[in-house]
């Protein structure tokens, strides 16, 4: 496994979008290296932004290490992923409205029903009312990881409330900033159109009762949580309300804000909060952050709620194994991203083999996220790996495994000079009215020679990702 | 049948509270069994919210009150023809999957007490409806019928621990104890006519249905171990208690809470 | 707005204020201990000091006896003490953090840096640090951050509740130090117009940085009714009572115009307005002036909730 795809160079020869980036990189000095470095450096302090992402937890006053090297793809490579992408979030909304409907998937045997209906994510309170415009997952953070010129595989699915797209957006900042030279000689596809794309979606999805220009408010946890910034930033990208939840209350069908002049009414909130701290009447009773008689103003019709509640079901890592079969299923289309392929523990055939070649795989919990509760198997040692031998064996359910994919690397800024590193790709896919995808994404990168994992918490960093124009 | 029901829900609140909402589940279900004629719910001073029928066919609706609230006053007053379907719910329009109904609530935690109870109970039973009925019975004699011995949280392991309850017990018991042999099971919550028939029961009342292959959703009543008839009024359901509640509500402020409830259920001389 | 934002707009400029006032009552103090005292030893001078802010219980709490090492380090680094100069700016900061979006870069940088500055204070030995220069950066930090909200922020309501923290806690503070001096640090009535009185009153006036400014507008002998005048009825003073009063009740005022409704908060602040437009200095030594400070604390007290019921509450209709 050490012959990685190096998104750069390739057999000896600079790939076509990254052309123009080697003069730059060759012609810059050590010094000035260092000296931009420390400026990206303070401007995101100044700026602010110190969270960790997807929700990793931690220190919030911590700084995810930028790395100046963008990640680059062409036209062609992003239109490709722009249709796979687009088409798996049509694919798991299509899925969250069946079972929360009819169930068609699982009557016609397409997914087992105790991996939909006895899902922790499922949420019966919300069968039986079909959100607008029939969309349940309104941002749609797709996971990517590239093997070689045209192989992309999705990782996993984030259907709630994908975080990070904050970095998306200051990375370009600030790159553009630094180094407005890189953006006059190469054409790079603007992201900045995601807010207002953002604002576009969730307007599109107004509840049936507004019948007017509705009132978007985006929900957060607070201000001790840790992505609070990219709350407050994109709140004010937008234009739209900053709220927690005891800033609203429900009366006669409706959510109102508490303002200066008296209630205002909220039309559509983009939470940013557990479905389980969304209403303390209809979920968890000691919710503090919760609005009570939220889940009943929403299912009447009353205010919009993005994502909705209950979008998690299609995005745990169990599911993730039947997406290419909900894109056949429910659009009747080849599904043009693959998926990682994954071994079921649950399965016993699968679980013997899981077992059998656990030095070779990567194998993670069900419902684990951030990089932790996994075992890689080739960075692992004997006593790791039989750790998790025994944790398999209690409890098969909970795991699923995978092979250890040869994630592509891209020249990342070390300590010695420039070196490849890993990386993966976040996109944001918008599905509202229409289905939008800014050009770019969140390119995570391992900073650990050698590392595979991504993770903010793992020594992992950020890159800005750039899509070229034709 | 015809029963008239005259339901009222008093809290009281030591100090004024800051505002309170409320989440209503007290609508006659619309099945076979069961037909409002006249029905209506109140709450003094309150403000009518949304109301929808769930994917359960539970009807909802939201109230909330302005503060300051000092006392909340909930009151059902109706009548329902009802007729006996021998505890199947028939007719009954739902779109959640009975496998909804097979996951474990902290009220409804599966130990090892409930699994063994419920593996014994079902052992030699051949069909499902079988299945169902031993489940019924064997809950019935687990827990005795004892007013005041748990309370509002008990769970059902706990209750089944006790070996006495009260109809809350029983159906949150039996619900485990069904989920426990990979039978859908869950909560129902109502109204029970008391004949003068010396039957320990109070008017509002709790039992469980299970689901049973072939036949659909059927209900058992192990407090009164018998299948609901036409002196049941079922309102609605959820995996346990807390979920059917008829009445769900949070009062914004310091004070404390004194509930008090009085249900009437009277047939009509026909 | 959000009623949480107004209040948090609020509370970042009460903070602020009475991070100032809590520096300046820090000045008073280590002033008045320099005199010989007049029979009652500096002792009970701290200990009237902690009295009249508010913190004496906690720091008896805390430390037992009023060591001037110990007030300075309560009073000022205490986080322990919720009014410590140190939770102020803290508290201030965070209320910032909370509403970024509402600010302008250069107000957040203003508080940010008093914050990061603090840090740093706080870090360096006791020993080097000396009280005047402490308290000089406190006020150094109250003008910038006023300075930026001035120079940068949108007239909108949020500068308006802005400003009304400022004025409502300033009104306040003023009145409770004028209390402080004359009920408080002067041991009895046969001490009014001796040297220790006028030495309090300067010393009081140098810790409001009014000293220059109360001679331009009086000149001579200082005395009780010139001070009582200059910082409760002249409108020129910048701390004087009537004008944080009337402050209040621009805002106030600036509040309804935009919000196309007048409520008792209104009626309350231009009440008492015109009530100070109408007092003399005699009246207030006819009442007393430890009875009308009272009163007027009471008053102002009235209408800082009144403002928080009609706008900072939520509850508003």
């Amino acid at each position: 496994m050490t012959d990685y795809f190096n998104e750069m160079y390739d057999s000896g020869q600079v790939r076509a979008p990254y052309a123009r980036l080697e003069d730059w990189m060759r012609a810059m000095p050590a010094e000035l290296r260092q000296m931009k470095q420390a400026e990206a450096e303070a401007l995101f302090r100044r700026i602010g932004i110190t969270f960790a992402v997807y929700g990793e937890g931690g220190d919030p006053d911590r700084l995810i290490p930028f790395d100046m090297f963008p990640r680059v793809f062409t036209q062609n490579e992003w239109r490709r992923l722009e249709k796979g992408i687009k088409q798996r979030a049509r694919a798991l909304n299509a899925f969250l409205l069946d079972v929360y409907g009819r169930g068609e998937i699982v009557k016609a045997g397409k997914i087992p029903a105790r991996l939909v209906y006895q899902n922790e994510a499922f949420e019966r309170a919300v069968t039986g009312f079909t959100p607008p415009r029939g969309i349940y997952s309104h941002i749609v953070g797709i996971d990517l990881v590239r093997t070689g010129p045209e192989d992309f595989f999705v990782l996993e699915d984030n259907c709630r409330t994908p975080s990070g797209v904050s970095y998306m957006l200051e990375n370009r900042e600030i790159m553009m900033r630094m180094f407005p030279e890189l953006f006059r000689e190469n054409r790079i596809e603007p992201v900045d159109g995601y807010a207002d794309a953002l604002r576009r979606t969730l307007a599109s999805v107004a509840p049936a009762k507004c019948d007017r220009e509705p009132t978007i408010g985006i929900l957060t946890p607070g201000h001790f949580n840790s992505a609070y910034y990219e709350h407050s930033f994109l709140a004010d990208l937008m234009g739209v309300e900053l709220v927690e939840g005891a800033d609203l209350f429900v009366e006669g069908g409706f959510v109102w804000m508490r303002t200066t002049e008296g209630p205002r009414k909220l039309d559509v909130i983009y939470r940013r909060i557990d479905d389980a701290f969304l209403d303390p009447l209809c979920f968890r009773p000691d919710s503090m952050l919760g609005i009570p008689g939220l889940m009943d103003a929403y299912r009447s019709g009353g205010v919009s709620i993005c994502s909705a509640p209950g979008a998690g079901v299609a995005d745990d890592k169990a599911v993730y194994t039947f997406v290419p079969e909900m894109v056949r299923f429910y659009l009747g289309e080849e599904p043009i991203l693959q998926n990682v392929p994954t071994w079921q523990c649950a399965k016993a055939d699968d679980c013997k083999y899981v077992l059998e070649h656990l030095g070779e795989l990567v194998v993670k919990e069900v419902h684990g996220s951030g990089g932790y509760g996994m075992l890689v198997g080739p960075k692992s040692t004997k006593e790791q790996i039989e750790l998790f031998r025994l944790k398999i064996e209690e409890n098969p359910e909970n795991y699923i495994a995978q092979p250890t994919l040869a994630l592509s690397t891209t020249p990342t800024f070390v300590e010695e000079g420039i070196a490849p590193r890993h990386v993966d790709l976040r996109p944001y896919c918008l599905v509202g009215e229409k289905i939008e995808l800014v050009p770019g994404g969140l390119t995570r990168v391992a900073l650990t020679e050698g590392s595979l994992v991504v993770n903010s918490s793992q020594g992992g960093g950020v890159k800005d990702t750039w899509v070229l124009a034709e | 049948m015809i029963l008239t029901v005259d339901h009222v829900t008093t809290y009281q609140y030591d100090q004024p509270m800051r505002a309170a909402v409320q989440s209503l589940r007290l609508f006659p279900s619309r099945f076979d069994g069961q037909r409002a004629i006249t029905w209506e719910v109140a709450v003094e001073g309150g403000l009518r919210g949304g109301a929808f029928r769930d994917g359960a066919g539970d009807k909802v609706e939201g109230w909330s009150l302005r503060g300051p609230v000092s006392e909340v006053t909930v009151t059902v007053r109706g009548q329902v023809e009802t007729i006996d379907t021998a505890g199947v719910l028939r007719g009954h329009r739902e779109t959640v999957s009975p496998f909804a109904y097979l996951r474990e609530t902290a009220a409804t935690w599966i130990d090892e007490r409930v699994e063994a109870l419920a593996t014994e109970a079902v052992r030699g039973a051949e069909s499902g409806l079988d299945r169902a009925h031993a489940l019924a019975r064997a809950v019935a004699e687990a827990i005795a019928y004892v007013p005041g011995a748990t309370h509002a949280h008990t769970t059902a392991a706990e209750a089944l621990a006790q070996g006495e309850g009260v109809c809350q017990d029983h159906a949150q018991a039996l619900a485990a104890a069904a989920r426990a042999v990979g039978m859908p099971a869950r909560y129902v919550s109502g109204y029970l006519y008391a004949r003068d028939d010396g039957a320990p029961h109070e008017a509002a009342h709790a039992w469980a249905e299970i689901w049973v292959e072939g036949i659909g959703w059927i209900g058992f009543d192990p407090a009164n171990e018998c299948c609901p008839d036409d002196r049941y009024i079922r309102l609605g359901s959820g995996l346990d208690a807390r979920e059917a509640a008829p009445i769900k509500g949070i009062a914004q402020g310091l004070g404390e809470e004194r509930l008090d409830v009085s249900v009437a259920l009277e047939a009509v001389q026909q | 707005m959000l009623s949480r934002t107004a209040e948090n707009l609020f509370w970042i400029a009460r903070y602020v204020e009475r991070a100032e006032t809590m520096a300046r009552l820090l000045e008073v103090g280590a002033r008045i201990a320099l005199m010989p005292s007049a029979g009652h030893g500096y002792r009970s001078e701290w200990e009237s000091l902690l009295q009249a802010s508010g913190t004496a219980e906690g720091f008896a709490a805390k430390y037992g006896d009023p060591v001037q090492r110990n007030i300075e380090s309560y009073l000022f680094f205490d986080r322990d003490n919720p009014s410590s100069v140190v939770s102020c700016i803290e508290r201030a900061r965070e209320n910032a953090r909370i509403v970024r979006t509402a600010l302008t870069a250069q107000v957040w940088d203003a508080l940010n840096m008093a914050f990061q500055e603090m840090r740093q204070l706080e870090r360096k030995p006791r020993s080097s640090l000396e009280l005047t220069d402490l308290t000089d950066w406190v006020n150094r930090t109250g003008a910038m951050v006023r300075g930026a909200i001035d120079a940068t922020l949108l007239r909108n309501d949020g500068y308006d509740f802005l400003n009304l923290g400022f004025a409502l806690e300033r009104a306040d503070n003023t009145a409770r130090m004028i209390d402080v001096k004359y009920y408080v640090l002067l041991p009895s009535v046969d001490f009014v117009g001796t040297g220790l009185d006028n030495y309090q009153w300067q010393t009081l006036l140098r810790a409001m940085s009014a000293q220059r400014a109360f001679h331009w507008a009086y000149g001579g002998e200082i005395t009780a009714a010139k001070i009582a005048h200059f910082l409760i009825l002249n409108r020129e003073s910048p701390r004087a009572l009537i004008t944080s009063t009337g402050a209040a009740m621009e805002h106030l005022d600036s509040l309804a115009r935009k919000y196309h409704k007048s409520g008792p908060a209104q009626m309350r602040a231009r009440a008492l307005v015109a009530e100070l437009a109408e007092t003399r200095v005699e009246d207030i030594f006819e009442e007393g002036l430890h009875e009308f400070l009272t009163r007027f604390i009471r008053d102002v007290g009235e209408l800082t909730d009144m403002v928080h019921t009609a706008y900072l509450s939520g509850d508003a209709r």
